[in-house]
């Protein structure tokens, strides 16, 4: 009798420490999560101060990037980040859609695990990997019959003339493709299997097709999904370092044709940052991972705005949990 | 009153809707086929490169030193990887674990809308900005080192792991809870042995997730543990230790058709755990998932 009132004493005292610290201790570490996000930014932006004091906005407007005379400029990179990201992106969304759609609508049901397993297993690729496969044997191919292919029927645009190469802007947004189509798809694929059947049902039975479903219904209702879906798979191109590094060809200049050699933002600051000879260079290569930092800040926020409506679920439930748990006087709020 | 013409082929407009929803069927097949292809080609041309190199000593030698690249292993950039991620796993999961019961369990709604939103910001962010973040706050000053490149896979993993965590904790039914509370035991207790035992087995999967994930990361390592320069074994994480993806993308551009050959069978490697544990983690969740009913 003595003995259990002690231990139940302890196990009192115990709690009564327990709760706040579990909290706190909680607490912490998101607190620890968030503090690295804002620290992130905090030393990129310190450490592009050398060169944005040199080169102020003016930076991002100019084309040079030149070690030698120590003069830096990012607008070749921007260039080259936004056509590889945009094309790369261009291609895979309808693609990405045209995946998710067999997945959930048409594939015969055994199919359909296997192959979403597959789609899903082309994501987990590692980019190193990609971009080893990119120089060595996409890029061959690309040289010796996609180019010609391409200045051959479509040589009078200015996009598809010019020296032909394994290495490339053209080549560059191939693996992106790649590696986006795979995200888009998993996240879209999502989007149409939580359209509510009814729907669907409603318009097969109205003497709808299943394209007149898929256009009037199940688009419409996962479009603020897709956009988010593209938008994440674009940050991820634009982010993306070395399976650009080892395919694009490491040159500054922009050219409109997509056979050319080109850079992007990532991989310029991969490729440099170790060789990096001036404290000047390398603030410059902070600047430009500060560019890269605000694009994919700017992309992600806009992407969680628009997911925002779908999120509600999970909350009202913990709401109501920490009801259940004040109403037991235990809450330590 | 004549009796209709009753046919049973579609014409005109109808037969032109059935034309279209075919054809749009058939592009959708395309497309998955095409996706299906493209990591067969893939994932042939790596295996059909890299399993020939693949011997005993490929696995349990370093690289021979001199004017012979045959020879030798990558026993060194396979006991850096491990060590890379077995201490980026050590910091980022129990973090991850603390930070997703901070955001499900116990943050008022306003706090955990934040902490989320900050995850999956972090998420987004390009790990070659992790890297040079981890570069200025660490190796500017204390040199190179495993454990820089352990930090920066740790900053990637984090988000993966309380996001995963923080969705298998939703799933734990709130009955669970409520009947842990209803005995009187109290939040935390009830937190620590009732909510997160059952949420082990996706807590563990999605950790799982993430180390497949991290497992093939470079951008962030470039500047953080050695690239090119060391290659004997060592497991010391404060030595600038090298790793797989390090090895694949610096024998990449190497002239020497030796060192290709070994950068597609240390791809193969990578590919092969990659692949595999990525695979069996999602099979594993997509079981756990259906247990809970979510």
């Amino acid at each position: 009798m003595d003995k259990k009132s002690v231990l139940e004493r302890t196990r009192g005292r115990l709690d009564r420490i327990g709760d706040p610290a579990l909290k706190a201790i909680t607490f912490a570490a998101a607190a620890l999560a968030v503090t690295v996000l804002g620290l992130i930014a905090f030393e990129l932006v310190r450490g592009s101060r050398l060169a944005f004091h040199r080169f102020g906005l003016g930076f991002v407007t100019s084309q040079t990037w030149d070690a030698i005379h120590n003069h830096f400029g990012a607008l070749s990179l921007i260039f080259g980040t936004a056509v590889t990201s945009i094309l790369a992106i261009a291609i895979a969304t309808p693609l990405a859609i045209a995946i998710a759609l067999f997945l959930t609508e048409l594939a015969p049901k055994p199919v359909r695990a296997l192959l979403g397993a597959l789609v899903e297993m082309l994501a987990a690729i590692p980019s190193v990997i990609l971009g080893l496969w990119g120089i060595l044997v996409l890029g061959p191919f690309v040289q010796n019959q996609l180019e010609p292919f391409l200045n051959s029927t479509l040589g009078f645009l200015p996009f598809f003339r010019g020296p032909h190469s394994g290495t490339g802007i053209l080549t560059a947004i191939l693996i992106l493709t790649i590696m986006v189509v795979p995200i888009v798809a998993s996240v879209t694929r999502e989007l149409f299997a939580t359209v509510p059947p009814e729907l669907r049902e409603g318009a097969l039975a109205l003497g709808a097709t299943r394209w007149e479903m898929v256009r009037g219904v199940l688009l419409p209702a996962a479009r603020p999904g897709i956009f988010a879906a593209v938008a994440l798979g674009f940050g991820r191109a634009v982010g993306e370092a070395m399976a650009v590094l080892m395919v694009i060809g490491s040159q500054i200049g922009i050219h409109l044709s997509l056979f050319a050699h080109s850079d992007t933002l990532a991989a310029r600051i991969a490729g440099q940052y170790n060789g990096s000879s001036t404290n000047l260079q390398t603030s410059s290569l902070v600047y430009l991972a500060t560019i890269l930092l605000v694009i994919s800040l700017a992309v992600n926020i806009g992407a969680q705005l628009l997911i925002k409506p779908i999120d509600r679920r999970p909350r009202r439930r913990r709401i109501a949990l920490d009801r259940a748990f004040e109403a037991q006087g235990l809450s330590a709020d | 009153m004549s009796e209709p013409a009753f046919t049973l082929k579609a014409t005109g407009r109808l037969r032109r809707r059935q034309l279209v929803n075919q054809g749009m069927g058939a592009l959708a097949a395309g497309a998955a086929l095409l996706a299906v292809a493209v990591l067969a080609i893939v994932v042939i041309s790596v295996g059909s490169r890299g399993a020939g190199s693949l011997n005993l000593a490929f696995f349990t030698q370093n690289q021979a030193q001199g004017f012979n690249p045959k020879g030798g292993g990558v026993l060194f950039a396979i006991v850096g990887s491990v060590m890379l991620v077995g201490i980026a796993t050590l910091i980022a999961l129990p973090l991850g674990v603390l930070v997703a019961v901070y955001v499900s369990e116990l943050a008022p709604p306003r706090l955990a809308r934040v902490a989320r939103m900050a995850l999956d910001i972090s998420n987004g962010i390009p790990t070659i900005v992790i890297g040079i973040f981890v570069f200025t706050i660490l190796v500017a000053a204390h040199g190179q080192s495993a454990l820089a490149g352990s930090i920066a896979l740790a900053i990637i993993m984090l988000p993966l792991i309380a996001r995963a965590t923080e969705e298998v904790l939703l799933l734990v039914p709130s009955s669970q809870r409520e009947a842990s509370l209803a005995l009187g035991v109290s939040r935390w207790r009830t937190t620590v042995q009732v909510v997160i035992p059952s949420a082990l087995g996706g807590i563990l999967t999605g950790t799982t997730l993430a180390i497949a994930r991290v497992a093939g990361e470079t951008a962030p390592l470039l500047f953080l543990t050695s690239l090119g320069t060391s290659s004997t074994a060592d497991a010391n994480p404060l030595h600038p230790l090298q790793s797989l993806t390090l090895v694949i993308f610096s024998y990449s551009d190497q002239a020497d058709p030796a060192y290709q050959s070994k950068a597609w069978a240390a791809a193969f490697i990578l590919m092969c755990f990659v692949l595999f544990t990525s695979l069996a983690a999602k099979l594993a969740l997509a079981r756990y998932r259906k247990k809970l009913g979510g």
